[in-house]
């Protein structure tokens, strides 16, 4: 937010240690909040839709970013730890007929547990080699689910899950969906800011930082490797968990390489290392396909072509679009949208004065 | 018997061609640190220059053959010139995420130029199989074979005795030692993208006239990391061995198992064997040892 902290004085550790220290960032972030819970009332279900995948989005990229931005773990398994989360919260709720809260910390969990495995090389090998072996994490992981018929259910590994309902209210329209994905959003959120300014949160930074300093000064590597390991996939869990609700089905396509790639990519764009980044990536890559069409039917449109002539043309030309703006922002901001948001913050703050 | 024989040459003969692009693979790591996700795009990308060269605008195979190569290699400068040059130095994620970015790329336009149509790759060799000791051998596979052999015999050559060969091994080795020297490191990546460029495009004619071009081509690359983990990742011996072995361990595992789990053996058995060779020796047979405890 843009804000001058010229003549803000902490006098007390709790206004210090608060989340915002600056009254007009803390005013501004309530604001946003409020925006946010507003939103449904001037959004048309079609919009809302795409809020709400954004919002989903945003979740597992949070996560994601504690590992690779923070930890400095390179992961190409998240799809894979979506994937657990969301079978698992399909089997809570049509086995032991559970309600959607308690499906989705459960998918959160079940998937910690998965990741937290599939951490365990990361004692050992780094960098590189931690990305290669979970890339095999993702084969193996869909293998799995695809072919165990106790998990996916035999028919094209797809669970079907009733309408989720909140104490007797059915929720299901675009805009009460919203409400379910909001508040697990704002958790999400809230509790990667804290986490990482908290110890947990500095033993991370030190570990990507330089992991042989850090062993140095005391932290326990392993640990906390395998503790982010594990707080990124139980976010995993939950945001694949949510899609299991929203979409009212489980399957394992929605979880495929692809995934863990465009999550990879929504951090990278985003920018490593920052939790409001992670929320501008996932923006980004959902809106990117989009506001592509829009482009694209636009420009078919001038010139006179049918869609079903550009159809083709649109699929691939998403892949080269996404392709290229990864290296573009890799080649020429490669601390993402969040850096190019603090130069405006800071462009304003000076102003009118250049420095 | 014969069955488990009949399973295990024919998967040596695949795991032949793996090694040529895991070739590719490990000569792009060997001496530039980077990890390239995008070779499997590569052979496609050769694949389906392939295809047009020979099917769609019927050029003898003695013209089509060297245009070919000669596109990939230019590609393969092409590729090390715009895209990796600018990240020389950077973290390990962002070099993964640009191969992954590349990869995207060249799939979207491979599929938009020539579209995503499956085409054949017509090539004049005999199609019954051959039958030697009861086990059944396809001539493709035998050609494919011997094309992979000779080119990497042609590379350990390349590697050995010739000056550029010799100062890419420098590079490989000690990047600045090799700049102190005289060596001209630029000049030395591109090479080696440019012969990884003319791996994958072998690569693709290969498999292209085995499977079909499309972009489905492109999981080969996938297929290949466990070839050059197995082996290591910065060992040319490495890459063929490991091959070898992922060729062989899939093709005898796909044969005994999959009627007993429903298929796919081949898309897993050789990643949970990647698994265990990180967690036991993650510089894999041949690799250089690099002694650094996490």
């Amino acid at each position: 937010m843009i804000n001058r902290e010229c003549g803000v004085y902490q006098t007390t550790y709790e206004g210090d240690m608060a989340l915002y220290p600056a009254p007009l960032a803390r005013h501004a972030s309530l604001g946003a909040v409020v925006v946010l819970v507003l939103l449904p009332l001037i959004l048309d279900s079609h919009a809302m839709a795409l809020v709400n995948l954004i919002t989903l989005a945003a979740i597992g990229a949070i996560g994601l970013n504690i590992l690779v931005g923070y930890t400095g773990q390179v992961s190409l398994g998240q799809g894979a730890f979506m994937m657990v989360g969301s079978y698992t919260a399909a089997l809570v709720t049509l086995r032991l007929d559970m309600p959607f809260w308690v499906g989705l910390p459960a998918g959160g969990a079940v998937a910690a547990l998965v990741g937290t495995f599939f951490g365990i090389p990361s004692l050992r090998i780094k960098g590189l080699y931690l990305a290669i072996a979970t890339l095999a994490a993702q084969f193996i992981i869909e293998w799995t689910i695809n072919h165990s018929t106790w998990i996916s259910g035999g028919v094209q590994s797809t669970i079907y899950v009733p309408t989720p309902s909140f104490f007797g209210l059915e929720i299901n329209s675009e805009h009460r969906r919203y409400y379910m994905v909001l508040p697990v959003a704002f958790i999400a959120y809230v509790a990667a800011l804290n986490l990482v300014r908290s110890r947990v949160g500095r033993a991370f930074i030190a570990v990507r930082d330089r992991d042989v300093a850090a062993e140095i000064i005391g932290v326990d590597i392993f640990r906390y490797k395998l503790l982010a390991f594990a707080v990124s996939s139980f976010y995993a869990g939950v945001a694949g968990a949510l899609w299991t609700y929203y979409l009212k089905i489980a399957n394992y396509e929605h979880f495929t390489l692809t995934t863990s790639v465009s999550y990879l990519a929504m951090i990278i764009i985003g920018g490593l290392g920052s939790v409001l980044g992670s929320v501008f990536g996932a923006i980004f890559i959902t809106l990117l396909p989009i506001a592509l069409v829009y482009v694209v039917e636009g420009g078919a449109a001038l010139l006179g072509f049918k869609y079903a002539a550009i159809a083709d043309l649109l699929a691939n030309l998403r892949l080269i679009v996404f392709g290229g703006l990864i290296i573009l922002f890799l080649a020429i901001e490669p601390e993402g949208l969040y850096r190019m948001w603090g130069n405006v913050r800071r462009y304003f703050r000076l102003w009118p004065y250049s420095y | 018997m014969a069955f488990f024989f009949d399973l295990f040459v024919n998967g040596l003969m695949i795991g032949m061609m793996y090694a040529l692009v895991a070739l590719g693979f490990v000569l792009i790591y060997k001496a530039t640190s980077v990890v390239n996700f995008a070779q499997g795009e590569l052979v496609m990308f050769g694949g389906y220059v392939a295809a047009a060269l020979i099917t769609l605008y019927h050029l003898p195979l003695a013209i089509a053959i060297p245009v070919l190569l000669g596109t990939m290699v230019l590609l393969g400068f092409v590729l090390e010139r715009v895209v990796l040059r600018p990240l020389v130095g950077q973290q390990v994620i962002s070099v993964v995420m640009v191969t992954i970015g590349l990869a995207s790329v060249l799939q979207g336009s491979a599929a938009l130029v020539w579209g995503a149509q499956t085409k054949n790759i017509q090539l004049p060799i005999r199609l019954e199989p051959y039958i030697i000791w009861e086990i059944y051998i396809s001539p493709v596979n035998i050609v494919a074979a011997l094309v992979s052999a000779g080119f990497l015999v042609a590379f350990a050559w390349f590697f050995r005795k010739s000056r550029m060969g010799i100062a890419m091994r420098a590079v490989a080795n000690d990047q600045q030692a090799a700049m102190g020297v005289g060596i001209n490191v630029r000049f030395v990546f591109a090479v080696s993208w440019a012969i990884a460029g003319l791996a994958a495009a072998l690569g693709g004619v290969l498999w292209g006239s085995m499977l079909g071009v499309d972009t489905q081509l492109a999981l080969v690359g996938l297929k290949v990391f466990p070839a050059v983990i197995l082996g290591g990742l910065d060992s040319v011996p490495g890459a063929i061995v490991g091959g070898l072995m992922i060729g062989g361990i899939e093709s005898v595992a796909a044969g005994y198992v999959d009627p007993y789990v429903g298929g796919g053996t081949k898309d897993f058995l050789p990643y949970v064997l990647m698994i265990l060779a990180l967690m036991i020796r993650p510089y894999g047979f041949f690799g250089r040892e690099i002694i650094e405890r996490v």
